[in-house]
């Protein structure tokens, strides 16, 4: 198996809180894995840390063979090779759906106008889309402002996909439309690391689920092991927790 | 002569009206061609100003605030009378029209850069980011992602200040500057009538409605539901 994601002993801190307390997280090519935890127990620095929306205090990340955290590292081109999906979708409300994916297929993998629109027309038809191409954001439900939000991350067509609770502002008759999106892109082989707590979707679709507590993972394993038999009592309380919602 | 006859005669005597009008529409040429100046240079020295602060860079910052901050709390005739009768002893004597070309732009340039300021932060953390984890540089989300959506929460503000401080050019009245009020008021002294003043009124009028209807007009224009 090859890594395409190394972070190792990664340490943030915001001030006087100390958020990652030493992360080492590998990821194989066409994985998925999905990152559980209680709200401030640091999986979403994690993954902010790997594309470097975060500046992690220490450690190390590599993704896709570069140096993230290098100073000589062009961050801007490596993240064409990290896509990122946000909670709460951050769709350019100023630009139609097709805009918001033309614009980085135009300035940062410089393609032409015609090609950067049938990429991204492209992209659009395959989050189911492609009719609602020239609609504003606030012209979309929830569910199909976050598809947008994967068209534009998909059509710079990236080596690894960070999920930041894509689901989590949805209403519940809008996820099905997400999570059909995402395991089309499992599918495809896409590497993933998805921040979420849909156990459905991590059961029949993560490789491995990561559960992590207090800025540390505190187990990692299939989701079976994870959900039905954790070894930590900690793993055990919070998995009982959301369960019962 | 009734009071109305008089009243009448005061204010909108044709005969001075008609023998003015020629030295009120010159007046009206100079104002627009002063505040067409204000407008473009004020609006964009802000607009830099602002642009220049959004690189965070903390000593600059201090000095854009400090500027600004000054040139928001003296009021602009101060500056226009600092500049026309105090840089000649500093060895620089601008005319009447720098003057108030300047003094009026600084001041513009000061309110705008606020305004544009927080147009620029009040756009959403997470638009940057996304636009940053595109691979879009700083620049390119500044000009591409936040400053459009800026600009749209910028129009109603600054349209409002532009048009204050545009009037603002009566104040050059005081350096000798001939625009419309300067024109009018020396028809006054001329003419022993005040009939000038109202035609110099109709001239703002005339002036700055249209303005006033073209900013609701962009400001429409530019309004997208969120």
């Amino acid at each position: 198996m090859t890594a395409i994601v190394k972070a190792y002993g990664v340490h943030k801190h915001f001030g006087h809180l100390h958020v990652l307390k030493g992360v080492d997280l590998e990821v194989a090519e066409r994985e998925l894995v999905f990152v559980i935890g209680p709200s401030g127990s640091g999986k979403s620095t994690l993954l902010r840390c790997l594309n470097r929306l975060e500046q992690p205090s220490s450690g190390s990340i590599e993704v896709a063979g570069i140096d993230m955290l290098s100073p000589k590292t062009d961050i801007n081109h490596a993240r064409q090779h990290i896509g990122m999906v946000f909670q709460s979708f951050n769709l350019y409300p100023h630009m139609t759906a097709l805009g918001n994916v033309m614009l980085a297929l135009r300035k940062v993998a410089g393609k032409g106008k015609a090609e950067a629109e049938t990429l991204a027309q492209a992209a659009l038809d395959r989050v189911g889309l492609a009719d609602r191409a020239h609609h504003r954001p606030a012209e979309l439900s929830g569910g199909q402002q976050q598809r947008v939000a994967i068209a534009r991350s998909i059509a710079l067509e990236p080596r690894v996909m960070l999920f930041d609770e894509p689901t989590s502002a949805l209403d519940p008759e809008l996820v099905g439309s997400v999570l059909a999106v995402m395991r089309d892109l499992r599918e495809s082989g896409m590497t993933m690391i998805v921040v979420s707590h849909e156990m459905g979707f991590a059961k029949n679709a993560a490789d491995r689920v990561i559960f992590m507590d207090d800025g540390l993972i505190v187990e990692q394993g299939p989701p079976a092991a994870i959900f039905d038999t954790p070894a930590h009592e900690r793993t055990r309380a919070f998995i009982g927790q959301i369960q019962q919602h | 002569m009734t009071a109305w006859d008089k009243f009448l005669d005061a204010f909108f005597n044709a005969k001075v009206m008609a023998k003015y009008l020629p030295d009120i529409l010159a007046g009206t040429l100079l104002t627009i061609e002063l505040a067409i100046l204000i407008v473009v240079s004020g609006i964009l020295a802000g607009l830099l100003l602002a642009l220049v602060r959004s690189l965070s860079f903390r000593p600059l910052n201090l000095l854009i605030i400090f500027v600004v901050d000054l040139l928001r709390s003296l009021p602009p005739l101060v500056i226009i009378v600092l500049l026309y009768f105090g840089m000649p002893s500093a060895g620089w004597s601008p005319s009447g029209f720098m003057s108030t070309w300047l003094s009026l732009s600084l001041v513009l340039m000061a309110f705008s850069e606020e305004i544009f300021w927080a147009g620029i932060t009040s756009v959403h953390k997470g638009q940057w980011e996304a636009s940053r984890s595109t691979g879009l540089g700083f620049g390119q989300t500044l000009m591409n992602v936040v400053l459009p959506q800026a600009l749209r929460l910028t129009i109603a503000p600054l349209t409002n200040r532009t048009i204050a401080i545009t009037k603002g050019t009566a104040l050059g009245t005081v350096v000798a500057l001939h625009e419309i009020l300067g024109m009018a008021s020396s028809a006054v002294s001329n003419s022993y009538n005040p009939s000038p003043l109202i035609l110099g009124s109709a001239a703002y009028l005339i002036l700055f409605i249209p303005v006033v209807i073209a900013a609701r007009w962009i400001e429409k224009k530019y309004s997208w539901k969120r």
